[in-house]
């Protein structure tokens, strides 16, 4: 009994940390009205000079939006969206095009150098290359040139739709056509910025790639749209971060990212996700419903996502991998944390469809406060995939007596060649494993740190050397004041 | 005196368990306490270290001259205290490594100091990985995990030799230690004595104090110490059993 008081008191300390990117940038922005309707969609087309077949893919995702009802099986509860009371683009207001960094408003480099992100070339982190989009559109993306030397494309995806058309539009809604889901319709509809990357045949992407996400202004949704195609034997590592001001309000984020992997190419996609999470009592945070997929098209590809969650007031996200080429492989790595009143509904999709496609999923799920964390996943093996196997791998880590873990996975094999393994543990933190901490004169916030760490360890490690530090860091930071 | 403690009564969830403890201890001993089952040998190490539901309802716990009844854990290990568990516990995912610069640095910034800077702290760790007979390969290894019995203990003394506590509590370390392992635990323990630290030795048995020769024995029954006497006492109780000291008390 005294366990358990004791328990719940670090665990409040622990998780009760305040968010550190809560600043709001005051600068001039240009947006639309509220709501949605055809000459929105066609006033973000115009601006962004769009060709007449992308406003007519934007208008029939919208007409379709129109016909389809919000998905309600994730457990997930939040007042309904009024999608009408949302502004659908703002940009910040700056000189038409930027030839250097001289050139961006040194507002906006202000707030990048906040979060921690320099956009300046030379005080960089040494290989990454970064997009920074804040709000509608991309401010700055570094490191291009180096990366034309390699015939890689790296730029914002309004960008590409001007240098890169073709590409554009032979693999746009490729992966995630506009009908798949509420959310995957809407964003097809209004998406604004994200950022566009192409991996030439045989080329290795020498240094990281990462895209930096800032919602800014209020009353707004962020809709992004993300394309990575490695061609034939390309290779890229590449990473996104994310974070927004601190509000009352609760704001949208319907994100679409398409990664294709062609024969013999690897692609790592990486999140640190860390939208703000609403504050100790459940009040204002994103609402973050994403839709991620990549398709392993050719023989012996490989697609791997690792994601760190933290962030956000309900995610709502399943990171998937289409194993088409034989020989393929899909991975999914995700640590997800919640807090206080935080919601996550998260997991991921693996289709084999090919033959001798292997899938491996590891998810450690780790709720506080008075939270819900639910792993949501399926496995599916088609007729043709021969000797497909899988590897699934859900634990829970509860910190206090008043927040939930869930577990739902979806196992269906159609073929019996196949071989599926499927583990799942749910866990405490012990007060024998803090006091054995605190025994060896580690406070009880840093044992914690340490012990949620160490769970999340196997994840984490998948990200890059740059970034797992970071995200360590992130996740004691989460859980600040939630222990007890 | 570095510890003095004064007519402890401690309960667990309303349950009385030590009724009446006393015990002094100085710079350079190392005392054993021993006793029957159940008689509250590990509430006694549990109370010194703070842990949370053991309740001091009456008395005192002096240390280094200061009253630590309400002293938090890691203040405590931080002062100096340290405890050997009996059973420690494991920690998936930290490695030995990573563990012990955790505490040596919250140590050290409890001290006032930097941290350890990474070159030392790993020569550190080689020098006292040498003491108890440590592997290397141990040490990469997640806390714990794993583990058989003899490991367990061997890292227990292994992160005390890194810490260099005060005050070194052992609970049962010698169980579950077969003689080649307790002699290296016994080792380790007898290398790290001096003039400057103490150890209270909490046993069942007496085999562990050939090793590590102690320079009192106390007998504890019910909640408190009823005897207390030098090494002699270890072997009198071992010949003749705990019984001994009961059919002394009933007869009191």
């Amino acid at each position: 009994m005294n366990e358990e008081k004791n328990n719940g008191k670090i665990i409040e300390e622990v998780t009760s940390g305040e968010y550190k990117y809560g600043f709001f940038t005051d600068i001039e922005t240009e947006t639309t009205p509220k709501g949605l309707n055809e000459d929105i969609i066609g006033f973000i087309s115009k601006k962004k000079n769009e060709p007449e077949w992308l406003l007519e893919y934007r208008l029939k995702a919208y007409r379709h939006w129109l016909t389809i009802e919000e998905p309600d099986w994730a457990l997930l509860n939040h007042p309904p969206i009024d999608y009408q009371d949302i502004i659908y683009y703002a940009a910040p207001v700056q000189k038409k095009t930027l030839d250097s960094l001289n050139e961006v408003d040194p507002e906006l480099l202000d707030t990048f150098n906040k979060l921690g992100i320099s956009l300046d070339e030379q005080k960089m982190l040494t290989g990454v290359a970064v997009d920074a989009i804040i709000d509608s559109v991309s401010v700055k993306t570094t490191f291009q040139d180096t990366l034309s030397k390699h015939g890689i494309i790296f730029c914002s995806f309004s960008e590409a739709v001007q240098n890169h058309p073709e590409l554009v539009k032979k693999y746009l809604g490729k992966v995630v056509p506009y009908t798949d889901n509420y959310f995957a319709a809407l964003n097809s509809a209004v998406f604004s910025d994200g950022s566009f990357c192409y991996i030439p045949k045989g080329v290795r992407c020498p240094i990281e790639l990462s895209t930096y996400f800032r919602i800014n202004a209020a009353n707004t949704g962020q809709f992004e749209r993300t394309l990575l195609v490695a061609d034939e034997g390309g290779y890229v590592s590449y990473l996104e971060g994310c974070t927004a001001p601190q509000r009352d309000e609760n704001q949208l984020h319907a994100a679409i990212v398409e990664i294709i992997a062609h024969a013999n190419s690897e692609v790592k996609y990486s999140t640190v996700q860390n939208w703000y999470p609403g504050d100790k009592n459940g009040k204002g945070g994103i609402y973050n419903f994403v839709t991620k997929r990549g398709l392993c098209e050719g023989y012996n590809s490989k697609i791997s996502w690792t994601q760190v969650e933290t962030g956000s007031a309900i995610t709502w996200k399943y990171p998937s991998c289409i194993l088409r080429g034989d020989n393929s492989i899909g991975e999914f790595y995700s640590v997800a944390v919640t807090n206080n009143y935080q919601q996550a509904d998260t997991g991921t999709k693996m289709i084999h469809i090919g033959s001798n496609t292997k899938s491996t999923i590891i998810s450690k799920g780790i709720s506080a406060g008075y939270s819900n964390n639910s792993y949501r996943g399926l496995v599916r093996i088609s007729k043709k995939a021969d000797n497909a196997r899988n590897f699934s791998q859900c634990d829970s880590l509860l910190l206090g007596d008043k927040c939930g873990a869930h577990t739902f996975p979806y196992i269906k094999t159609n073929n019996s060649s196949a071989i599926v393994e499927h583990e799942a543990t749910t866990s405490k933190i012990s007060e024998d494993q803090l006091f054995y901490c605190q025994q060896r004169g580690i406070d009880s916030e840093k044992a914690i740190g340490l012990i949620v760490n160490g769970y999340a360890k196997e994840v984490l490690n998948k990200l890059p050397m740059e970034f797992a530090v970071e995200a360590q860091k992130l996740l004691a930071i989460t859980l600040e004041g939630s222990v007890g | 005196m570095l510890l003095n403690i004064k007519n402890l009564h401690v309960s667990i969830n309303g349950k009385e368990i030590l009724r009446g403890f006393n015990l002094g201890v100085n710079n350079g001993e190392v005392h054993a306490i021993m006793g029957p089952n159940g008689t509250g040998k590990s509430t006694l190490a549990a109370a010194i270290t703070g842990r949370e539901g053991y309740e001091i309802t009456s008395g005192e716990i002096i240390y280094k001259g200061q009253n630590i009844n309400n002293q938090s854990p890691d203040i405590r290990a931080n002062e100096g205290i340290f405890l050997s568990f009996q059973y420690p516990v494991e920690i998936p995912g930290v490695s030995i490594t990573n563990f012990m610069r955790t505490a040596l640095n919250a140590k050290r910034e409890f001290e006032g100091l930097p941290a350890i800077k990474a070159g030392d702290f790993l020569k550190k760790m080689e020098e006292k990985k040498k003491l108890v007979d440590i592997q290397s390969k141990l040490t990469n290894r997640s806390v714990n995990e794993g583990f058989s019995g003899g490991e367990k203990k061997k890292n227990e003394i292994f992160q005390m030799a890194m810490l260099e506590p005060t005050l070194a509590i052992l609970d049962e370390t010698d169980s579950g230690l077969d003689i080649d392992a307790l002699k290296v635990v016994a080792n380790g323990v007898n290398a790290l004595r001096s003039d400057k630290n103490a150890f209270i030795i909490i046993t069942h048995y007496q085999r562990l104090l050939d090793y590590i020769v102690p320079d009192f024995v106390h007998v504890m029954f019910d909640g408190k110490i009823v005897k207390s006497g030098g090494k002699g006492l270890a072997i009198e109780l071992e010949k003749r059993g705990y019984d001994w000291i009961k059919d002394q008390m009933a007869n009191r």
